[in-house]
């Protein structure tokens, strides 16, 4: 007991830098301790939805553990892909491939049909986008085991979920894009220091991508969805304008749902509330154009108005640099 | 000639009564969509403005011989609406709605192996034929009628490229946006193939993002099947990459899916490619 409690206060405390928590780590607040197991053989077992098959494929390699992408890459027959037809569901022919593909000990197989098969269950009943084990052990005593587990689930799907929505941990998020996800804001917090504020995702790459190109670096991902409402992008704003690494805002919209006299008014009034005291650039196009700028003019607000996307680049570029 | 829709096509929409389903009917309505049905469960039988309203698609269809089908219910339903539309016989549907669950979505296109008709979408802003036809969301009076095929993975993006090209005298011949979901109906590959066979298409703009193969597929299908040309951009190339859940997607996908494989698979493929999206309709004026 005193070992563990030991190990545990070296963990407890420390950053840790995975291809899960980006490069600036994260806190480790909580663990996690299981009993000790002897192993024989790390496997690695996956399960995702694959893009151009619209099927939920397995994935198992009898080379598991940290390499497997390196294995992917050198020897793709490595790897043991099983395509299951979503109408049918998962068959007893596929449980069997995947542990004779794998070279399990005939010991094992039980134990390891009961894993897969309520692994897709899992999969299925709580709307997965991946579920991966990485490594899934055979055991001294010929059983499997699973080491670790990485699981996502569908956003689109939460609804239907409430008690994962209960498992929701707050703590472990960026407080503003905790804040943003309140108005079904869909913001991510960069490095840069140009705020932008965007309809529509593409668009928003797109618009990073430009200031990008014009020499300066975005603050932010901000897209307030096609059909925004002026208390949405309020809310937009305001979440920018708090970012202290912002030194200057990019607006560019492409009214189609969203109208430029309904942005337009959210950012008046976001505005006034806040007041504004680094340069704004706004570029807006498409519904209600002249609605939107009129109001914004009428606002007197200080403003940079930009006729194009070049236009905006270089303006934006010019405030910051 | 257009690809997929014209004057003739005849429209129900389903999710009609809702407030975006009223609002984008009488805006196709206006710009001269024959929109000749709508259905709500439980409101057959009313009219919006003077458009039936049925309770089921197969009474719509039946009774309006409606051919395509314009879907804007809330996400829990969309998989089950695209289902009623494809067993109702309807050959074209346009799935507006964003958020279904990808598992949804998954059992849906299985369903559609089985129907003979198209999806386009669902979250996408639909389809146009500038002059003739809107089935969608997109701002109609930003298009005009000419030779240009557009085909995008975006909405608002979609909008950027089309101002564009029409505002440098280039009009389209059809645009659709095929949604930014993982999982949808139509892809790249069978529009360019549609565009392909258009006589009055004369060339092709193709605009992509980060994320999946489906830009790098469609290269290859480019180069190996298209004389016309086409003019490609990528959104997302100076985004960071996510923060990544274990291998799997990585194991899948390969190399593929970074802006810069997307790129490389342009060039090498003999796609026109535009690196900034300010210069897109100038770049479209110079290869077509």
């Amino acid at each position: 007991m005193e070992e563990v409690e030991t190990l545990a206060e070296q963990i407890l405390g420390m950053t840790l830098v995975t291809h899960q928590t980006g490069p600036q780590g994260k806190l480790v607040k909580k663990l996690l301790i299981e009993a000790g197991q002897n192993i024989q053989k790390e496997l690695y077992l996956s399960l995702l939805v694959d893009r151009a098959t619209a099927s939920i494929v397995i994935m198992a390699s009898q080379d598991g553990g940290m390499d497997i992408e390196q294995v992917a890459a050198d020897t793709p027959d490595r790897i043991i892909k099983i395509y299951v037809d979503p109408l049918l569901g998962l068959q007893g022919y596929q449980i069997r491939r995947a542990a004779f593909g794998l070279e399990l000990p005939s010991a094992a197989m039980k134990s390891f049909s009961a894993l897969l098969s309520n692994l897709y269950k899992f999969f299925v009943a709580n709307d997965c986008s991946l579920v991966e084990i990485n490594p899934l052990i055979l055991t001294s005593d010929d059983q499997v085991a699973a080491l670790d587990a990485k699981v996502d689930f569908d956003s689109n799907a939460m609804y239907r979920h409430k008690d994962l929505q209960e498992l929701r941990d707050l703590d472990e998020e960026d407080p503003a894009e905790v804040e943003a996800s309140k108005f079904n804001l869909n913001y991510i917090n960069l490095d840069g220091n140009v705020g932008n504020i965007v309809n529509g995702a593409g668009l928003a790459m797109a618009t990073m991508d430009i200031i990008k190109n014009a020499g300066a670096s975005p603050a932010n991902f901000m897209d307030v969805g096609g059909g925004a409402s002026a208390e949405q992008v309020e809310n937009a704003f305001r979440i920018i304008l708090a970012d202290q690494k912002v030194k200057a805002v990019l607006i560019n919209i492409f009214g189609g749902i969203l109208r430029c006299d309904i942005f337009a008014k959210g950012v008046v009034d976001a505005a006034k509330k806040t007041g504004i005291k680094i340069p704004v650039v706004v570029r807006m196009e498409g519904t209600n154009v002249d609605e939107g700028k009129k109001i914004l003019a009428d606002a007197g607000l200080n403003l940079t108005s930009a006729v194009d996307l070049l236009d905006a680049a270089q303006k934006i570029a010019a405030a910051v640099n | 000639m257009s690809i997929f829709v014209n004057k003739d096509t005849r429209v129900l929409v389903q999710g009609i009564t809702g407030n975006e389903g009223s609002f984008h009917a009488r805006q196709c309505i206006e710009y001269g969509t024959q929109i000749v049905a709508g259905v709500t469960p439980g409101k057959g039988g009313q009219q919006m403005d003077a458009i039936p309203v049925f309770n089921t698609v197969a009474d719509a269809v039946a009774k309006t011989g409606a051919n395509a089908s314009l879907i804007f219910v809330p996400p829990p339903f969309g998989a089950d609406a695209i289902m009623e539309a494809a067993d109702a016989g309807v050959k074209l549907i346009v799935a507006i709605t964003e958020g279904i669950p990808i598992l949804d979505m998954v059992k849906v296109k299985h369903f559609l192996a089985t129907k003979h008709c198209r999806l386009i979408g669902p979250n996408c802003p639909g389809i146009i034929t500038p002059g003739e036809c809107k089935i969608g969301i997109m701002p109609g009076k930003i298009h005009k009628k000419g030779s240009v095929g557009v085909v995008s993975r975006s909405g608002t993006l979609t909008y950027e490229v089309v101002d564009q090209l029409t505002r440098l005298g280039m009009g389209q011949s059809t645009c659709i946006g095929i949604g930014g979901d993982p999982v949808n109906g139509t892809n790249f590959i069978d529009v360019l193939e549609a565009f392909q066979k258009d006589d009055e298409t004369r060339g092709v703009v193709m605009v992509g993002e980060i994320g999946g193969s489906a830009e790098e597929e469609a290269a290859m299908y480019v180069k190996a099947h298209m004389t016309k040309p086409v003019v490609g951009f990528i959104a997302g190339l100076t985004a960071p990459p996510g923060r990544r859940m274990g291998h799997a997607g990585a194991i899948i996908s390969g190399s593929s899916g970074t802006g810069e494989a997307k790129i490389a698979a342009f060039k090498e493929n003999g796609i026109h490619v535009c690196e900034n999206l300010g210069q897109i309709g100038r770049i479209c004026k110079d290869v077509f």
